[in-house]
């Protein structure tokens, strides 16, 4: 077979190449120092450490039940911002941006305003009930939802708007009703969308801090993720900071590996 | 009889208007036969309720489905409309077994009896042995036929087809084609068929509508379409030459100044139409007198079937032309080539004269 002479395509000018390769190293050479300096004859007694253990075991169980939280909310958003002809979508998409671009810290505070003891919502919750959720691990997630909600709304907003729509007309012209057609075409055929958005919800949630320590505050064993114990660490011990450090990219790169097979080419 | 379809679609938009009555019994099998952006796939999705009416109604077995001056318009899912698309469409994480389950399924049967509904569909178009592949591991037609039995499977009144062969290669093409008759024939309910191409609606319908910008400009059995077209895009269609003008006697006078002998009289506004093949080309003006001859220059030569057509300009009259078709032997003897001066002759009798009303 006679295949045009793709050759000139790859040839990478030097121009892109050389801020490339900066790029790549900016990239890669925090990891590996992270990895190189840590000090791994220590590694047993910090990973065994009681403080380590509840952080990781706080962070990996808030990180996972904010994901579904944000799914189950989430991809319903996202059905209503993907459909077409909605007035008003722009600005429901801009609203649904900002807590990407907005200053952790910020998004804690906002939520102190509305949640907090003496909050918007807060005030009257405390007051028929005696509950408040600063400082409790469910402010943790609600940091959570809030930082990584948008990641998941905008990735299966994108997966809605790509899939084709005729299939959902199809469906409808068997008698499916609309519920039906979401339940059973719809969402199989976004699902490799929403599995991409909730692993990027995951990691995101997981690496919270800002949202984290302003709203929920950091006490061990109820607040005190993963991020929040290394920043401590830092302060006192650097070298178990490292060490805490490297356990965390490795749950994180372990969680994408596994999941990456899972979404990738389902049909 | 009451017919099992009945519509009357207006759809009006920006730039077009969709304004076609059709009336299809049942077991009927009637072709919408069009130009590209006649109205053709329009018609089709108003009719399965994917495209609002802006007037008209439709009605399937005495039930209004649709009527936009009382406010009505049910959803797809409750017209009871069987769609087979031009693409198929089918849905590409199910099995193809359940695809042809998805209909029974939605409608309420538990989902052994929709498998064992769509299993038997299978068998009836023949693909049993496809059941657990999935979609995109399938030639094109057998997508055509799983596309077929998931429509059937639902048992709809109405079965509309959005041209069902035009994605198929022409072996497959005339293979799928007798299959779609007969599972046409087998259906009690109204089929409409929407196609650009005239041998498929031939084949496979008992009557044509032809439309063109949103209007039908002729209707009839197959055969009466194709032996007396009324407009260019028809006569194109089934491959005849067609002139219109005014009959005075024997001859028909044509608005651009020619004219046409005819072998009987024919009075008033009239069509003319006569088969290519019924077109004698000559290089020197012939002795004898073949009652019409007109002498032209060629336009195009081009291979038609086995035979090659000539298109001639400037007959009858400066302003018109005629198509002849002749055999690749008879274009070399001539020495046929773009812009030679040939005389066209047709025989009286071989012209087919009709009424324009």
């Amino acid at each position: 077979m006679l295949s045009p002479d793709q050759s000139w395509q790859s040839r990478v000018p030097l121009l892109l190449a050389v801020p490339a390769a900066v790029a790549l190293l900016f990239l890669v050479l925090p990891l590996v120092g992270l990895v190189m300096r840590a000090p791994w004859a220590d590694a047993g007694a910090v990973l065994r450490s009681e403080g380590a253990l509840q952080a990781l075991q706080l962070s990996v169980i808030t990180a996972t039940v904010s994901t579904i939280i944000v799914v189950l909310i989430g991809v319903p958003l996202a059905w209503v911002l993907a459909l077409p002809g909605l007035r008003g979508a722009s600005v429901l998409r801009a609203l649904i941006t900002i807590p990407l671009v907005l200053p952790p810290v910020v998004g804690g505070v906002a939520l102190f305003t509305v949640l907090g003891r003496s909050g918007l919502l807060g005030r009257p919750l405390y007051q028929l009930t005696g509950f408040a959720f600063p400082f409790t691990p469910y402010a943790v997630i609600l940091a959570q939802v809030f930082v990584a909600l948008p990641f998941l709304v905008l990735s299966v907003e994108g997966a809605l708007r790509a899939a084709d729509r005729r299939y959902k007309e199809a469906a409808s012209t068997l008698g499916a009703r609309p519920v039906t057609v979401f339940r059973r075409i719809t969402l199989p055929l976004i699902g490799p969308g929403i599995a991409a958005g909730a692993v990027l919800a995951w990691a995101r949630a997981l690496g919270e801090f800002g949202a984290t320590i302003t709203f929920a505050g950091s006490f061990p064993g109820t607040t005190r993720t993963m991020p929040l114990e290394v920043y401590l660490a830092l302060e006192t011990d650097p070298g178990s900071a490292l060490l805490l450090s490297v356990l965390l990219l490795g749950v994180s790169v372990a969680v994408l590996v596994l999941l990456r097979d899972r979404w990738v080419s389902r049909w | 009889m009451v017919a099992e379809l009945f519509a009357d679609l207006g759809v009006a938009r920006d730039d077009f208007t969709l304004d076609l009555g059709l009336h299809i019994g049942a077991g009927e099998v009637v072709a919408l036969l069009g130009p590209n952006g006649a109205g053709k796939s329009t018609a089709l999705r108003a009719l399965a309720g994917l495209l609002r009416l802006t007037s008209g109604q439709i009605t399937i077995a005495g039930r209004v489905v649709a009527d936009p001056l009382s406010g009505v318009h049910l959803a797809p899912y409750e017209r009871s409309m069987g769609v087979v698309f031009q693409d198929y469409l089918l849905f590409p994480h199910l099995t193809v077994l359940d695809n042809v389950a998805f209909g029974p399924l939605v409608q309420g049967f538990e989902r052994s009896e929709a498998r064992r509904r769509a299993a038997g569909w299978l068998a009836r178009v023949g693909i049993t042995d496809l059941a657990s592949a999935k979609p995109r591991s399938v030639s094109g037609g057998q997508a055509q036929r799983v596309a077929l039995a998931r429509a059937l499977a639902t048992e709809p009144r109405v079965l509309l087809l959005d041209e069902p062969l035009a994605a198929l290669d022409a072996k497959t093409h005339l293979l799928v084609r007798a299959e779609v008759r007969r599972h046409l024939g087998d259906f009690a309910g109204a089929t409409l068929l929407v196609t650009h191409d005239p041998i498929d609606a031939a084949v496979l319908a008992d009557r044509l509508v032809v439309i063109e910008q949103g209007r039908v400009v002729q209707q009839g059995l197959p055969q009466e379409v194709a032996r007396r077209p009324r407009t260019d895009y028809v006569a194109r269609l089934v491959g005849l030459n067609l002139l219109a003008g005014r009959g005075q006697g024997h001859r028909v006078l044509l608005p651009t100044g020619g004219s046409v002998e005819l072998a009987e009289s024919a009075f008033g506004d009239l069509y003319v139409a006569f088969r290519p093949a019924a077109v004698s080309l000559f290089v020197h003006r012939p002795d004898g007198s073949p009652r019409n001859l007109w002498s032209g220059r060629i336009a195009t030569i081009e291979p038609h079937g086995e035979g090659v057509r000539v298109e001639i300009g400037g007959a009858p009259d400066r302003r018109s032309s005629v198509f002849a078709e002749i055999t690749p032997s008879a274009v070399a003897e001539l020495e046929l080539v773009p812009g030679s001066e040939v005389w066209a002759a047709v025989k009286a009798s071989d012209i087919e004269v009709y009424s324009g009303d």
